[in-house]
């Protein structure tokens, strides 16, 4: 850590160290261009993965805090760039450098109306085009006449707009065409049947062929992190569930380690395994839904049956231990809300004796079918850099070679004292996506193996304070949720709710991607390749 | 084996006896086309259940179960639903184009559906080029989709219709060949003189080798004739909302429906009639017994219950493969099944002026 920042330091005297949980960079907005690459592209320090950029309002200045993570060395660092000016804030973008930072930017735009200058689109991303105000920054007005509910159709707009810098430091808006006029544009979505939610995907086609997509989404935006703020810590852990809905055990538990960092509390030994079990059991849910949707998609329904009898099992398992079959809300803060059931061991065996049977079955029915090989193999191929640079992780970017599972690059709760194996493949395309899932749920199965005869006797919640009030600091946490890292960033000032509680859903780059690795490919593939990301609309809408 | 012309012509000669011929002519017309029509519908309500029932049996279910004993009535149910529906006109659609593709569809199964070899002398119409005729009749079908999503206005129908018109022009090549294939092997078009050339032995066996490709291939192509999955692209749902009749509501939509049905069944009867004798019982020369025993189920279950047993192996590709894309579909056509199929029609050729059949 300390090494890292030397060498900042001498490169960029003008920048400014805190110390923390995880070292914190400041740097004034001219440098920090400068920077950015000097952190990606310098051999020691390796930043090329942009985990999140937080948008800020410190009620005197505006800013970012950008989480870099190296792949290399697995170390992570927070980097803060801000303005004083409140009128017309403006920050110098980084998409030129990490690809998913146009689309990151975008968001802050969306929710604080920082302007970034050189960011090829600098539209809204979640809210309509005529929306009033920038929703989370401290002095928004919330009255709803602002923002009356519409009761004519959205105003849309074919163009999107590039904020240009010249060499005198003269910022230019220019407006740029999204499409050319004589593109044949079919909309697909936002309601049809792949997008697996409501999700638009404007799509300009030759033919079968596709030139180009633009990614729409919005439809089902919530405003979590802004509501979150008028929450009290406990709270805002009832969110956790509704974003992807079938990581929700994934979700509480960040949310949950993030504040018992914070609040310096040690959870019993039996709520770490709890959690671990649910989580995993979770994990080889939510891949049976993929593979039955998704060869559903393809045409083939009868899969969709087959992976939901596994399905079935598993949610009947966490029916009879957290009343709930969709919305868990099983984690606290300090570990879980009830113990298990009685029968949950017994369960738990009855479905790892079924399970091998299973994926056997789905190998031979879907994977060793020829007609679903000619569909699957070499479609949508991703390659290592672009799968760092679009910021895919979870199980799309291990497919294409690049070992991002938090759980083995930063261990949380008991996975590092664990066995398994991190399933990797470098093939990058749709069907090493599919395989790749197969396989995870049968490490899953190796982790629940090895926790289900010896969780350990305890309490499965210790006591917390009645009212939670995190100290004054920030704190961020990644674990790895069913379709990728899941980062929470959380900044106190010492009240009863957070000042800024940001989510990093990993949904968002994955639809992200869908524009850049589907030119060229048949509208088909749109469905094939979209379907193997495994995208879920209310995590990326939030 | 009960030859049902007597029935037939019986009939004929009390109505000449009573009025004249002419008048004869339209009233048979007439009660020959509400029969078919009502078998028409009654054969689409049957597939429909036996579709859905068979789907669930593959995908551990139980199917329709509540709407009379076993659900019989569910398709009758729906049906009667669809007929109440409204037919809902749209805004900037070709209003005339829009409103006949359905009964081209429709028409085009129903000529096709009475070219069937329905039982011994049960054969509604009876000419010299019934199997040319069956196959032309029914490539009016394409029309009628192609019509339907090019009138809708919508981007997704169209490129539907262009998937469709695609895949059944390819198709129809494989269809024509394979069935030429068996024609040559009979020696007639005629429907009534290929089913009476299979009085010893049905095709698929005395045909042995190219008899069998020349089913396989047929049944791939029928499959996508009709275009049910894998071969579902024109109407791919996941990719396509429904393809060409996204647009249409109602009976229209009941039509285009029925049509789909329908021709589930005359692909499958007329795999029935090439290849495994058409309404002819299994006959085995030698065994003179067993041929007489055949002889006494009548020839009409015998042809349609080899239908049904067809179409169950193309639902049961339907409910197995996943789809294929557009340009695997035609790669699969002109690359694979037409020259295999060329090279079987000239083995076949080589089989009969050498003998080489049973």
């Amino acid at each position: 850590m300390a090494n890292i920042q030397d060498k900042i330091a001498k490169q960029f005297p003008e920048a400014t160290f805190e110390d923390g949980e995880i070292l914190l960079v400041n740097i004034p907005d001219a440098k920090w261009h400068d920077l950015a690459k000097f952190l990606k592209e310098d051999a020691d320090l390796h930043f090329d993965h942009l985990i999140t950029i937080i948008g800020m309002d410190w009620v005197d200045k505006f800013g970012c805090v950008y989480q870099l993570s190296s792949t290399k060395y697995n170390t992570q660092i927070s980097v803060k760039v801000a303005t004083e000016e409140r009128e017309n804030p403006m920050i110098h973008s980084v998409s030129d450098i990490w690809k998913i930072a146009t689309t990151f930017e975008r968001e802050v735009y969306d929710f604080f109306g920082i302007i970034f200058i050189n960011n090829p689109d600098m539209r809204r991303l979640f809210l309509s085009i005529d929306w009033k105000g920038y929703p989370l920054r401290k002095d928004y007005d919330m009255s709803p006449e602002n923002n009356p509910v519409p009761t004519e159709n959205e105003r849309q707009e074919d163009v999107t707009y590039s904020y240009v810098e010249d060499e005198n430091g003269n910022v230019e808006k220019k407006t740029i065409a999204i499409f050319q006029p004589e593109d044949y544009v079919v909309n697909i979505g936002p309601q049809h049947p792949a997008t697996h939610g409501v999700l638009r995907f404007r799509t300009a086609v030759d033919g079968e062929t596709i030139k180009k997509i633009d990614f729409y989404s919005g439809y089902i935006h919530r405003g979590i992190e802004k509501l979150c703020e008028g929450l009290t810590y406990p709270q805002t852990l009832h969110f956790m569930d509704r974003m992807d809905y079938f990581s929700g055990h994934h979700y509480h538990h960040a949310l949950c380690i993030a504040y018992e960092k914070a609040l310096g509390i040690e959870i019993s030994r039996r709520a770490q395994v709890i959690r671990v079990l649910m989580d995993e059991l979770a994990r080889i849910a939510s891949h049976c839904l993929f593979l039955g949707t998704y060869c559903m998609d393809l045409g083939a329904t009868t899969m969709l049956f087959y992976t939901l009898r596994v399905r079935e099992q598993i949610l009947d398992i966490m029916e009879r231990t957290c009343g709930a079959r969709m919305t868990f809300n099983y984690g606290c803060i300090g570990g879980v809300m009830q113990d298990l059931h009685e029968d949950f061991v017994k369960d738990v065996k009855e479905l790892l004796a079924v399970l091998p049977k299973n994926i056997k079955e789905y190998n031979e029915l879907f994977i060793g079918n020829v007609i679903a090989k000619g569909r699957l193999e070499n479609i949508g191929n991703l390659s290592f850099e672009d799968a760092i640079s679009y910021g895919v992780t979870g199980p799309s970017g291990r497919a294409s070679g690049w070992a991002c599972d938090v759980r083995k690059t930063h261990p949380y709760s008991i996975y590092g004292g664990l066995d398994f194996d991190e399933v990797v493949y470098t093939e990058g395309d749709s069907m090493a996506r599919t395989k790749l899932r197969i396989a995870e749920m049968e490490q899953s199965a190796k982790i629940i193996e090895q926790l289900i005869d010896n969780i350990p006797d305890g309490e499965y919640c210790v006591k917390v304070p009645k009212v939670i009030k995190l100290p004054v600091g920030r704190w961020f946490q990644m674990v790895e949720g069913c379709r990728g890292a899941f980062g929470v960033y959380i900044e106190s000032d010492g009240g009863a709710s957070p000042v800024r509680l940001k989510l990093a859903p990993p949904c968002l780059p994955l639809a992200n991607v869908v524009d850049h690795i589907t030119q060229g490919y048949k509208i088909a593939d749109l469905i094939t390749i979209g379907g193997s990301l495994d995208y879920i609309v209310p995590d990326i809408d939030r | 084996m009960y030859d049902l012309s007597i029935i037939t012509n019986w009939i004929h000669e009390l109505l000449l006896s009573v009025m004249p011929g002419w008048l004869a002519t339209t009233i048979e017309c007439v009660a020959i086309g509400v029969a078919l029509l009502l078998v028409y519908a009654l054969l689409a309500l049957f597939y429909i259940y036996f579709e859905r029932k068979v789907c669930a049996a593959f995908q551990c279910r139980l199917g329709p179960n509540r709407v009379g004993p076993l659900g019989l009535l569910q398709s009758f149910a729906d049906m009667f639903k669809m007929l109440i529906k409204e037919i809902i006109t749209l805004k900037n659609v070709d209003r005339f184009l829009f409103a006949l593709a359905p009964y081209l569809v429709i028409i085009a199964s129903m000529l096709s559906f009475s070219v069937l070899p329905w039982g011994n002398g049960l054969q509604i119409i009876d000419f010299n080029i019934g199997i040319f005729f069956l196959i032309a009749v029914s490539s009016i079908g394409v029309l009628g989709i192609l019509l339907a999503g090019w009138s809708s206005n919508n981007k997704f129908t169209l490129i539907g219709a262009l998937r469709s018109g695609a895949q059944m022009v390819s198709y129809e090549l494989s269809i024509g060949l394979s069935v030429l294939t068996m024609v040559a092997f009979a020696g007639t078009m005629s429907v009534t003189g290929i089913v009476e050339a299979q009085k010893d032995l049905w095709f698929i066996f005395s045909g042995h080798i190219p008899a069998i490709i020349a089913f396989v291939i047929y049944l791939v192509a029928g499959t996508a004739e009709t275009n049910r999955g894998p071969f579902d692209l024109p109407e791919a749902e996941s990719e396509l909302t429904a393809g060409y009749h996204t647009e249409y509501s109602g009976m229209h939509f009941g039509f285009f429906y029925l049509a789909e049905y329908l021709n589930l069944f005359i692909v499958s009867g007329v795999a029935a009639l090439l290849f495994f004798g058409g309404w002819m019982p299994l006959h085995i020369p030698g065994w003179e017994g067993f041929n007489e025993i055949m002889d006494y189920i009548p020839s009409v279950l015998w042809f349609i219950i080899k239908a049904i047993v067809i179409s169950f192996v193309i639902i049961w590709f339907k409910w197995t493969f996943p789809r294929l894309r557009i340009d695997q579909l035609l790669n699969l056509e002109w690359k694979y099944l037409l020259p295999i199929n060329l090279f079987n029609l000239v083995l076949m050729v080589l089989v009969i002026v050498y003998g080489l059949h049973f």
